[in-house]
């Protein structure tokens, strides 16, 4: 680590090591990435590591349509040597009332336009694509086989690679504790390995974004709110697809390892709690084994706990401090970072860069709690 | 331990040549080598693994065994069937459980 960096980015999840690395992409050099623990060690390591097209708002779908282009080629485009596991077997949402059902086919108008192949199926059609699945009380869904999952710890870590390669510095077990301003700009970022001088500060920290974007003055309505998830044993391959409901609050994928990973979403009070509980491990197997009967048979051998950082609106929060120019917040995922992350790097890169995007950073500002533009989304966690 | 066919993670199927690899990578934490191979996300959760990974990480950067960061351990301590569980969530809903 040197005294001194172009540009310091804050976090070692999928949010920052994309932002690295599409900044180094862009020419920019001389940039150091610190992390408190290891890489994936917050959020990213900890989420669904679902991937879908199918959002309601159009900013969504755009953003999670051209975040899947990237993830089909993400070996390729980083030159990691090892494999980001996607699996494209598709994501099959669940209605469980006609009104939902109503939602979605609002959702699919919206993808329809944007030329992604998401489409309605009956109880029946559900039935022969999941034959596992327990229909009552279904009313119908829709699927789309692009979408999927992919490895977070492998997808950052390709991320982390390639910006590696292009002379990105990676200093982990190092934490911000502070920062220093010099007439209204942003000076430098104060460790725990020391202070290190920096022209622009990224602030990729998730649910402790807030708190770091407070020592310079800047209140960001985001919060960490705690979510848990399981993983059983390897078993031969049963379901090909994420199968996920908004009003049950279910997802379950098998992984191409075999495994199934899967969580429910009971709200929390905002924490940083790590720790799992006995209470909602029961209740995952619970509504999970009532979903999807198969997976009785199954045993779990892990379960672990993360935070989503929501915003108001559930969508990200992307902004520079008022009182420290060219500190910049990139939060408030709420639960659907890792599949969004690849086009929002590239945005927040290009606008850091002043390149042009053709998407709107402005829209993410947290101006919009004022003025009351939210960005709207019908159809999230 | 010249061996480095030997297998380290046995859940798994990882070999010490697997681990020592991510070593020279640059990994550098238990958690890391984990994330990367799945050594120790398999049924027994790292009881064998763990120490033995811990040993190279020892080796290769010189410190003492009790100073190699240790993984969180989680429950389930050994795996529980998902069926179990959720009979257990149905009782509790029916009440006169603790809460």
């Amino acid at each position: 680590m040197k005294k001194s960096y172009e540009v310091v980015v804050i976090g070692g999840g999928i949010v920052g090591t994309a932002t690295a690395f599409e900044l180094a992409k862009r020419g920019v050099k001389d940039i150091l990435l610190i992390e408190k623990r290891f890489l994936t060690s917050g959020a990213t390591g900890r989420c669904g590591a679902g991937i879908r097209q199918q959002w309601g708002s159009e900013l969504n779908a755009t953003i999670a349509l051209e975040s899947t282009h990237l993830f089909e080629h993400m070996e390729e485009y980083t030159g990691y040597p090892r494999s980001i596991e996607l699996h494209q077997g598709g994501y099959l949402l669940v209605a469980y009332t006609d009104k939902e059902m109503i939602q979605f086919r609002k959702n699919l108008e919206v993808q329809h336009k944007l030329g992604i192949d998401a489409y309605e199926l009956t109880p029946k059609e559900m039935k022969e694509k999941v034959p596992y699945l327990n229909m009552d009380g279904v009313t119908g869904g829709t699927f789309c086989q692009a979408d999927g999952h992919a490895n977070p710890f492998q997808t950052t870590q390709a991320y982390a690679y390639g910006a590696k390669k292009m002379g990105v510095e990676i200093e982990t077990f190092c934490e911000a504790v502070g920062f220093r301003t010099e007439g209204g700009k942003i000076a430098g970022v104060e460790t725990t390995k020391g202070y290190v001088e920096a022209k622009l500060v990224v602030n990729c920290a998730n649910g402790w974004a807030p708190e770091l974007a407070k020592m310079v003055g800047e209140d960001i309505p985001v919060y960490p709110e705690r979510h848990q998830a399981l993983v059983t044993e390897p078993v031969a391959p049963l379901i090909d697809c994420m199968v996920m409901s908004f009003s049950h609050n279910y997802y379950c994928q098998q992984t191409p390892h075999g495994s199934f990973v899967m969580g429910i979403g009971p709200k929390e009070a905002p924490s940083h709690n790590f720790n799992t509980s006995w209470q909602v491990l029961e209740a995952t197997c619970g509504i999970m084994c009532e979903t999807l009967p198969v997976l009785r048979n199954l045993r779990v051998v892990r379960s672990w706990a993360g935070q989503y950082d929501m915003s108001p609106d559930a969508n990200p929060v992307i902004d520079e401090a008022a009182e420290a120019a060219n500190f910049w917040t990139v939060c408030g995922f709420s639960g659907h970072g890792f599949m969004v992350a690849p086009r929002v790097a590239i945005m927040v890169a290009n606008r850091l860069t002043g390149q042009e995007d053709s998407l709107d950073i402005r829209k993410f500002s947290k101006k919009r709690f004022e003025t009351g533009e939210l960005l709207i989304e019908p159809s999230v966690v | 331990m010249a061996n480095k066919d030997v297998i380290i993670c046995r859940c798994e199927d990882i070999t010490r040549e697997m681990i020592l690899e991510c070593i020279e990578q640059g990994y550098q934490t238990i958690d890391d080598i984990k994330r990367v191979t799945r050594a120790g996300m398999g049924p027994c959760q790292g009881r064998t693994c763990r120490l033995l990974i811990a040993g190279e990480l020892s080796r290769a950067f010189g410190v003492p065994m009790e100073e190699v960061l240790m993984p969180t351990f989680r429950p389930p301590t050994k795996p529980i069937s998902m069926g179990a569980l959720a009979d257990a969530y149905e009782e509790s809903k029916k009440g006169g459980g603790a809460e």
